[in-house]
């Protein structure tokens, strides 16, 4: 199973910011779309970096006036980006070693969709369901 | 209005698409609990169970038992089945907002992927979506023509339907005898004169689709002798690291059944059936009549996205098979239905979880669903689709508890059944399709088979006793 089955149900809503905009505004649309991480993207609308709510938490520990501090001076940089042919085993494998848990995802140079680890869990659940599903049925049929 | 789903006011779904999806679905909502909901389940051909029936390779008879559990659901008393009616020709969108709350696409994927080379289009190349439905007697494609005088065939792909039709371009008269493969395709495929069955995929062993106990039937043909090219299925650098780093049982024993190919020597049976590695077709020759009688092949390297993903990309060497039929396997797609958004570039619905989205806004259109490969795209296997299915029915519940459905005019049953006898007086209904099955099996026993199929849908109306 790759990204593409995955971004097929999911749609290409990508919540976005730029780099400098607030926190505050970047809280904000966390809370509003209820997600975990923003895709930040330069005018042309490539991504360039992905702030996430633990690198918010951890600037937050160190610096009380964050809120209105650029979402550039708090983003991480080297941001991880998938293709549509991304296998959901490696794209699993990656966010365990690496440590991230959202992926944003271009094809052909421009952002499609954002895979988050949930999804990807979801996904492989439905899979395996499938799977064992599809063989206790052969498994119990008669002859 | 109150909430329909009550036994004087039940939620009526009209479900397009009558294959596993259409019946997990089906079930899914009849089981709600608390809730009584009707279900008119439509498919465009005389029978239902889609692929199950039309896809499922003939030598594969155990895979088709999942049909016992679709027959379950079939028997509540609330379902129905419409079968020759076709969605867009018969029944139009604006027809069931008129009889039902719900209305839920399970159409699956109706074409095939092309390859995008030059000379696809010779004759002797096909989809192999073609071949299987033709050999599985699906009525619309019955009169094709497939020319199995030519001594090589090239099958493009190596998952589940690449190897399917391999193995049945290689399979004995004997072993074909005892399947339920269409009687044509029997007459057909015992006059064959192909000698040569070559696979072809793209990518290394260690990727490819085929699963390990597809790939050990291959080799166990009781005429065939499989052959693989030794060094393509050598790990590459890169899926060796992969392996070592990500240990997994079945892609190590996956390459070791296939290294093992590669030590067999031939024993002289009538055909051979070639394995390919990282080869991808680039052209296809055709002679002076049209004819295809080469394939122009590009050497694959494999290279690692960021995520660690092993793509196939071609290095600049170039080789050359003769060949006089190909079947390309690259992939289903889905077919758009008309007034229904669809993704072009995925050939899916327009989606989010199953609610069809508006093009224009994204938001979801009250009353409309998809659910399987037209929803997902064509991955997996057929009970992929059950926890698929749940999904759109969850959001279906959602959405009913909130009072977003439709409001039909005329949500009596009958109503739809007097529009349907008017549109399509000669359709097939559940208790037509278990008589038609009743007849193809016991046909199946007086010639050792497990049924013979109807193949012409004048011939199911003549069993049924109907002009």
């Amino acid at each position: 199973m790759n990204i593409a089955r995955v971004l097929a149900t999911k749609g290409r809503n990508v919540v976005t910011i730029e780099p400098e905009q607030s926190i505050r505004r970047a809280l904000a649309l966390l809370c509003d779309h209820n997600i975990g991480a923003l895709v930040v993207i330069d005018g042309g609308g490539l991504p360039i970096g992905i702030i996430s709510e633990r690198d918010i938490v951890r600037e937050a520990t160190r610096d009380e006036q964050i809120f209105s501090r650029a979402v550039a001076a708090i983003m991480t940089r080297e941001v991880v980006l998938g293709v549509p042919e991304d296998e959901l085993i490696s794209v699993s494998h990656t966010m365990t070693e690496r440590r991230i848990r959202h992926l944003p995802v271009v094809e052909r140079g421009r952002l499609v969709g954002i895979v988050s680890i949930g999804d990807v869990v979801k996904a492989q659940r439905d899979q395996y369901q499938g799977e064992v599903e599809t063989l206790q049925t052969q498994l119990l049929a008669q002859g | 209005m109150a909430r329909p789903g009550t036994e004087a006011a039940p939620l009526r779904v009209a479900i397009i698409g009558a294959g596993p999806t259409g019946f997990y679905a089906a079930d899914h909502l009849l089981k709600q609990p608390h809730l009584v909901v009707e279900v008119d389940l439509f498919d465009r051909v005389p029978t239902p169970h889609g692929l199950v029936r039309a896809g499922v390779a003939p030598d594969h008879q155990k895979i088709k038992s999942v049909t016992a559990a679709f027959d379950k659901v079939a028997a509540h008393p609330r379902f129905r089945f419409f079968g020759s009616v076709e969605f867009g020709r018969d029944v139009t969108a604006a027809d069931l907002r008129r009889h039902y709350h719900q209305i839920l696409y399970s159409t699956g994927a109706q074409t095939d992927r092309r390859m995008g080379i030059p000379g696809e289009d010779l004759e002797g190349s096909h989809p192999a979506t073609e071949f299987v439905a033709w050999y599985n007697g699906h009525p619309d494609y019955r009169d094709f023509h497939f020319d199995l005088s030519e001594e090589r065939a090239a099958v493009v792909g190596v998952g589940n339907v690449a190897v399917d039709v391999a193995r049945i371009l290689c399979r004995s008269p004997e072993e074909l005898a005892a399947t339920d493969i269409a009687d044509y395709a029997l007459e057909a495929l015992r006059k064959s004169h192909i000698k040569e069955v070559y696979l072809l995929g793209r990518r290394g062993p260690a990727q490819a689709a085929f699963t390990n106990p597809e790939i050990r039937e291959l080799g166990e043909l009781a005429d065939a002798d499989v052959s693989v090219v030794p060094e393509e299925v050598e790990l590459d650098p890169s899926s060796r690291a992969a392996l070592e780093q990500k240990p997994d049982r079945t892609t190590a024993k996956k390459v070791e059944i296939l290294q093992g190919y590669a030590l067999r020597k031939p024993t002289g049976k009538s055909r051979r059936l070639v394995i390919r590695f990282l080869v991808s077709p680039v052209e296809l020759i055709g002679n002076e009549a049209g004819r295809v009688v080469a394939m122009k092949l590009v050497r694959n390297r494999l290279e690692a996205t960021a995520t660690g993903t092993l793509t196939p990309r071609p290095t600049g060497v170039f080789e050359e098979i003769p060949v006089g039929l190909v079947f390309r396997s690259v992939g289903y797609k889905g077919v758009p239905l008309p007034d229904v958004p669809f993704h072009e570039s995925w050939g899916v619905i327009l989606n989010d979880k199953g609610r069809v989205l508006d093009p224009d806004n994204r938001q979801p259109i009250v009353g409309e669903y998809t659910a399987g490969w037209i929803k997902r795209g064509p991955s997996g296997v057929i009970g992929t689709n059950k926890p698929d299915a749940l999904e759109t029915v969850e959001c279906m519940m959602e959405d009913l508890a909130a009072g977003r459905v439709l409001e039909p005019a005329l949500p009596h049953p009958d109503a739809v059944l007097a529009l349907i006898r008017q549109r399509q007086p000669r359709h097939f209904t559940y208790p037509d399709w278990l008589k038609l099955d009743e007849i193809e099996v016991s046909r199946g026993r007086a010639a050792g088979r497990p049924r013979v199929k109807f193949t012409r849908v004048e011939d199911m109306h003549s069993a049924l006793g109907r002009s």
